[in-house]
């Protein structure tokens, strides 16, 4: 194992500049990867924290008795995904407006009438919160008799879903491109080591020495290449996302929103992902080294 | 010597695509036995050394090594029967980018030795070629002389049974060439087969060893050459 280790050390100490430069390109793709899986990690987690916060506003027909209002909140009480139903009459509602906006005292002052409607607000249950979810509760809502219409933010929270959707969309297939070009830099490499020691290897042969006793520190080296190259990767990610992450702080957003940084489960994948992307570009050049000396 | 043969060829031919290379070779070579295979450049000597450590297959024929059919050997055994070989080139085959002792070690990492072990072969190798100094240059540094020695080193370190050598002497002067042999003659002075394929008849009548001779690829007198 020492000797092992020995000759991989040579390996990489002496194409120093070779080995330096793949881990790099290594690291780049793996930031692009990680950037990607952070930014939906983190889209993710924002949606569903909007989600989670969703209401819906039932708003009455017009002299709905009590009685009839009690069935009301009893039929939509009952409905699945509903979590919780409040009653919000007119005046409450004009009162909770005026608080809300005090500096237009006049406006109400000239209102003979008020003009809001008795309402219910919902909160709608996280499992349902999706847009297509949200919508067919307000349908169902819409026929129950009494109810006049139904509110919540479908159009902008449908639009900003689909937008993640798509961008996550596009972080998967660059993700999948980048590392793809990751297995592809390390076989390259390694391939480029082969053919410059291919003497080497043929004398290696002769004295004895197994398939498996020669290729181990390639694969050695492959492995190391990808891993170090992912680590460079998620480290490079993590002093951004601490930057970003202040920002964030520093704009007083902390509260409404604070981005995470991807989670050891995460960070081991993308880490075993780079190791064996190292292994597999360096598996691949293997095959095509041996296949070609089999034939010449 | 043939009473206890160490090496077999039954017929054995070898040709690379129409060009026959070695045609109906059947020849024995004793355990502990020093042959010489001699002939003109292109006469399939080399050929004949590659067959037996499976440089190249043979295309027709049968070769035993030790009891092993080595037309039978899975592709993984090939290793484990080049151990049982110390194989010399006329052009070294050293490994330039690498110091004197990795290229005598490497032999013994291969064939999984002790680490501990291996410097103390090593180094005892070295000195028993004259080298002990050198461990640390690359083989480019030195003289064609100290770079087949080293090769004799690498061939003998571990502890093979036959020593097949192509041309040692090839590129050497008179005294490099004589101190190779004296070598080889050690090795055999021990009890291991020596194979020398060379051109060099001055180096073959001193020695007063057995020839094969080789001419275009057949056995040149195969009767009269085969007794030792």
């Amino acid at each position: 194992m020492r000797a092992l280790m020995r000759r991989t050390w040579l390996d990489l100490s002496s194409h120093k500049f070779l080995n330096l430069i793949t881990v790099i390109t290594v690291a780049l793709s793996m930031l692009i990867v990680s950037a990607f899986l952070l930014f939906a990690a983190n889209t993710g987690e924002l949606l569903d924290s909007w989600r989670r916060g969703v209401r819906m506003m039932v708003y009455l027909q017009e002299g709905l008795d009590d009685a009839r209002r009690r069935d009301l909140q009893q039929t939509l009480a009952k409905l699945p995904d509903i979590s919780e139903v409040r009653y919000i009459s007119k005046d409450k509602a004009l009162q909770q407006l005026r608080r809300a906006l005090p500096g237009q005292a006049s406006i109400f002052a000239t209102l003979r009438k008020n003009p809001l409607p008795d309402a219910f607000e919902l909160r709608v249950a996280v499992g349902a919160a999706s847009p297509q979810g949200l919508q067919e509760i307000a349908t169902t809502i819409r026929s129950v008799p009494g109810v006049s219409d139904v509110e919540y933010g479908q159009q902008w929270l449908a639009r900003f879903a689909d937008v993640t959707r798509l961008l996550r969309m596009i972080g998967y297939t660059m993700g999948g491109l980048f590392l793809a070009a990751g297995i592809f830099i390390v076989a390259n490499t390694v391939r480029l080591l082969l053919y410059s020691r291919r003497d080497e290897i043929d004398i290696m042969r002769l004295v004895g020495a197994t398939e498996r006793f020669i290729r181990m520190p390639f694969y050695l080296q492959g492995i190391l290449q990808g891993a170090l190259g992912g680590a460079l990767g998620v480290t490079v990610l993590y002093l951004a996302y601490l930057y970003v992450a202040g920002g964030f702080r520093h704009a007083g957003l902390a509260g409404a929103f604070s981005p995470r940084f991807l989670s050891p489960a995460e960070i081991g994948a993308l880490l075993l992902g780079s190791t064996l992307a190292g292994w597999l570009g360096c598996f691949l050049s293997l095959k095509q080294f041996s296949r070609l000396q089999e034939n010449g | 010597m043939a009473d206890d043969p160490i090496i077999r060829l039954f017929h054995v031919h070898k040709h690379y695509g129409s060009k026959s290379a070695l045609a109906d070779i059947s020849l024995t070579f004793g355990r502990g036995e020093f042959v010489f295979v001699t002939g003109p450049s292109g006469a399939g000597k080399s050929t004949l050394l590659k067959l037996l450590y499976l440089g190249t297959p043979a295309s027709a024929g049968q070769i035993l090594v030790d009891g092993m059919n080595l037309a039978r050997i899975p592709r993984k055994r090939i290793p484990y029967l080049r151990r049982r070989f110390g194989i010399i080139f006329q052009d070294y085959k050293l490994i330039a980018s690498r110091s004197v002792f990795y290229n005598i070690a490497l032999v013994l990492e291969a064939a999984g030795e002790r680490s501990a072990l291996i410097g103390k072969k090593v180094r005892h190798m070295l000195r028993s070629v004259g080298l002990e100094k050198k461990a640390d240059v690359l083989p480019p540094s030195l003289s064609g002389g100290e770079q087949q020695k080293v090769a004799v080193a690498r061939a003998m370190v571990g502890g093979p049974q036959i020593i097949l050598a192509d041309e040692p002497t090839g590129s050497l002067d008179p005294d490099s060439a004589a101190i190779i042999i004296g070598l080889l003659e050690d090795f055999h002075a021990r009890g291991g087969t020596v194979i020398v394929a060379t051109h060099d008849r001055e180096m073959i009548r001193r020695s007063r060893r057995r020839v094969i001779a080789l001419q275009d690829g057949r056995l040149a007198t195969p009767a009269a050459r085969e007794a030792p």
